[in-house]
């Protein structure tokens, strides 16, 4: 690429056909000498894995020259699945932008809501009460259970392990079932509200999650068994995709990819929020940040889950389930027949919805996926002038091209796997 | 978060070592610290808070945009510095008007400033100058205006169909 190259001059449909690769590098991946020394290929081949293939867990368009089966370059090309959510909230109340954050990353729909609530409660000056504290504790570790259970049977699927997607989707069906029992919906709950969530749970919902957390961690047990000690599942995640701690760092990554090169950074003990500085649980770390460090933290990270829930159930403090403020919280519905006052309010909650004060908050937790931060200012309207996520997969994406660079095809088809985007959340 | 004692000696580091027109106020509000900084000046003063400043902010969590309508300036970005060892947190916020709606880029000090910066290019026109692919993200390449602005009208973007495919000849370019 010598001459100034201008993207946007560049129609639509003729993108392909601008992007140029020179040949880069003579250097072989080691392990493959023999492959590249007998079947070398002198020209570069530029394909297009996606936007509609399975192996990019959504509409992710991979760009990927290709000398032989080793990858040189690959440029991620996203937007299309962007929606205009962030646009969207502009024009919603608040307590109405909750079901639209939820389906941003629609595999952690608790987490989107609960950053948003925070960022909003922060502008609020809002207390949460610390039942709904435990609550949104207990019901995001399920979902985190359910998050991850889905990325391993969706990259197992990738790699060609069948029965691991059948078994993931299995288990993440019994947290989809608590979902429902606790409020209705089996994804994008609108569980959490500003100051709290919308309902206490129901009677036999903690009984059937103690037994979910009883079967869960035989469940990851007979996953290892099933994977850890199959060879093509080891060769294809050892010592592949293979990002040093400092290059992580320095790219943003957090989450389980952070926590697979060794850096133990995990916002739930760092920066404490919705009291997770009541519960004890471990921060599983990997040692070389291979694919197969980010499989063993994700399944790790399973069991300090279900040790989480365990501890918010046992510790579940009486009491109420929202916040009393009547200007942010509906009254309770038997209020509404006898109380002038609670009509009022819930009339105007329902029509015009709560104001919040002028400023602007940013708010972050520990998703399955890494940092997830919301931005939200307010202009002392009903509705947020600006709504934003920090999507961890968003960040993350960033990583695929240096971890792909010089690897297998195959290999690179794992990375994808482990690196866990949602096109979702990349989009928005 | 640095309390607003905190940020008032981050501020007053900052002016004496990048310079007295680098920090335009300081905003501290519901616990958390906002620098504000002139446009001009964003990579001198992320370069010193990362690298020359007794507490470092070594990583850049997010970079997003923001349009304050009615306000004068109307464009802000903002830069959501974190420090790993204190778990602390500090936002940098520089604004600057539609018509010079530029920025220097911080890639070289945080190479995750990539995408973000193209999403704030794309979404509100910000030109981060010397950024090595400043083209858009997320909307199609060809796509005419700045969606998040607040003047960007909501809704009016045609659905496409088979149907009405007609109705927009080569839309794609």
């Amino acid at each position: 690429m010598t001459e100034q190259f201008d993207p946007l001059e560049v129609p639509y449909r003729e993108r392909e056909r601008s992007v140029t690769m020179e040949r880069m590098g003579e250097q072989p991946v080691s392990g493959t000498e023999a492959l590249v020394e007998g079947d070398r290929h002198d020209e570069l081949f530029t394909i297009n894995i996606g936007p509609h293939h399975p192996a990019t867990h959504g509409v992710l368009r991979l760009l990927t020259t290709l000398e032989g089966e080793v990858v040189r370059d690959v440029k991620p090309i996203i937007g299309y699945v962007h929606t205009g959510i962030e646009k969207s909230c502009e024009d919603q109340q608040y307590w109405k932008a909750i079901t639209f954050v939820e389906r941003m990353d629609y595999l952690a729909y608790y987490f989107n809501a609960m950053a948003y609530c925070m960022a909003v409660e922060t502008l609020l000056d809002e207390d949460v009460p610390p039942r709904a504290q435990y609550l949104r504790v207990a019901h995001m570790e399920i979902n985190r259970i359910a998050s991850h259970l889905f990325a391993l049977a969706t990259g197992a699927l990738d790699i060609g392990a069948v029965t691991m997607l059948w078994w993931g989707c299995r288990e993440r069906d019994l947290a989809l079932d608590l979902f429902e029992m606790s409020s209705g919906q089996r994804i994008h709950t609108r569980y959490f509200q500003v100051g709290g969530v919308i309902e206490d749970i129901p009677p036999g919902w903690e009984k059937k999650v103690r037994e979910f957390t009883k079967v869960m961690p035989k469940r990851l047990d007979q996953y290892l068994d099933l994977l850890d000690r199959n060879e093509i599942w080891l060769r294809r995640l050892k010592g592949t995709g293979v990002i040093s701690q400092e290059r992580a760092l320095e790219l943003g990554i957090t989450g389980p990819l952070l926590r697979a090169t060794g850096h133990p950074w995990d916002l739930r003990k760092a920066m404490p929020y919705s009291s997770y500085e009541h519960f004890e649980f471990d921060v599983p770390i990997g040692v070389h940040g291979d694919n197969y460090d980010r499989f063993k933290v994700r399944i790790e990270e399973m069991r300090e889950s279900c040790r989480i829930i365990d501890q918010a159930l046992d510790g579940l403090p009486e009491g109420p389930w929202i916040t009393s403020n009547r200007k942010v919280a509906l009254p309770p519905r038997h209020e509404l027949a006898t109380s002038m006052e609670a009509l009022i309010h819930h009339f105007k909650l329902v029509t015009e919805g709560f104001r919040v004060p002028p400023g602007e908050a940013y708010a972050a937790i520990e998703s399955p996926r890494g940092e997830l931060g919301c931005f939200v200012v307010a202009d002392g309207s009903a509705k947020p002038a600006r709504v934003h996520m920090r999507d961890p997969s968003f960040v993350n994406l960033q990583s695929l091209p240096e971890m792909a660079k010089d690897s297998l095809i195959a290999d690179f088809i794992a990375c994808v796997a482990m690196l866990d985007p949602i096109l979702g959340g990349i989009d928005r | 978060m640095p309390d607003a004692t905190g940020l008032e000696l981050i501020a007053q580091r900052v002016r004496t070592s990048v310079g007295d027109e680098a920090v335009t106020g300081t905003i501290f509000q519901r616990g958390q610290a906002t620098l504000e900084v002139a446009p001009q000046a964003v990579h001198d003063v992320l370069a010193y808070l990362k690298q020359g400043d007794e507490e470092p902010w070594t990583a850049l969590m997010s970079l997003h945009g923001c349009d304050y309508l009615p306000d004068e300036p109307r464009l802000a970005v903002h830069y959501q510095l974190l420090s790993m060892e204190r778990t602390d947190r500090l936002n940098v916020r520089t604004r600057m008007g539609i018509g010079e709606a530029h920025v220097p880029t911080v890639i070289d000090l945080f190479p995750t400033a990539n995408y973000h910066e193209r999403e704030v290019f794309d979404m509100f026109g910000v030109v981060f100058d010397g950024h090595p692919d400043m083209r858009r993200i997320l909307m199609p390449e060809d796509y005419e205006g700045y969606p998040q602005r607040r003047d960007f009208p909501m809704g009016g973007e045609p659905v496409l169909y088979t149907f009405n495919e007609g109705k927009y000849p080569r839309w794609y370019d």
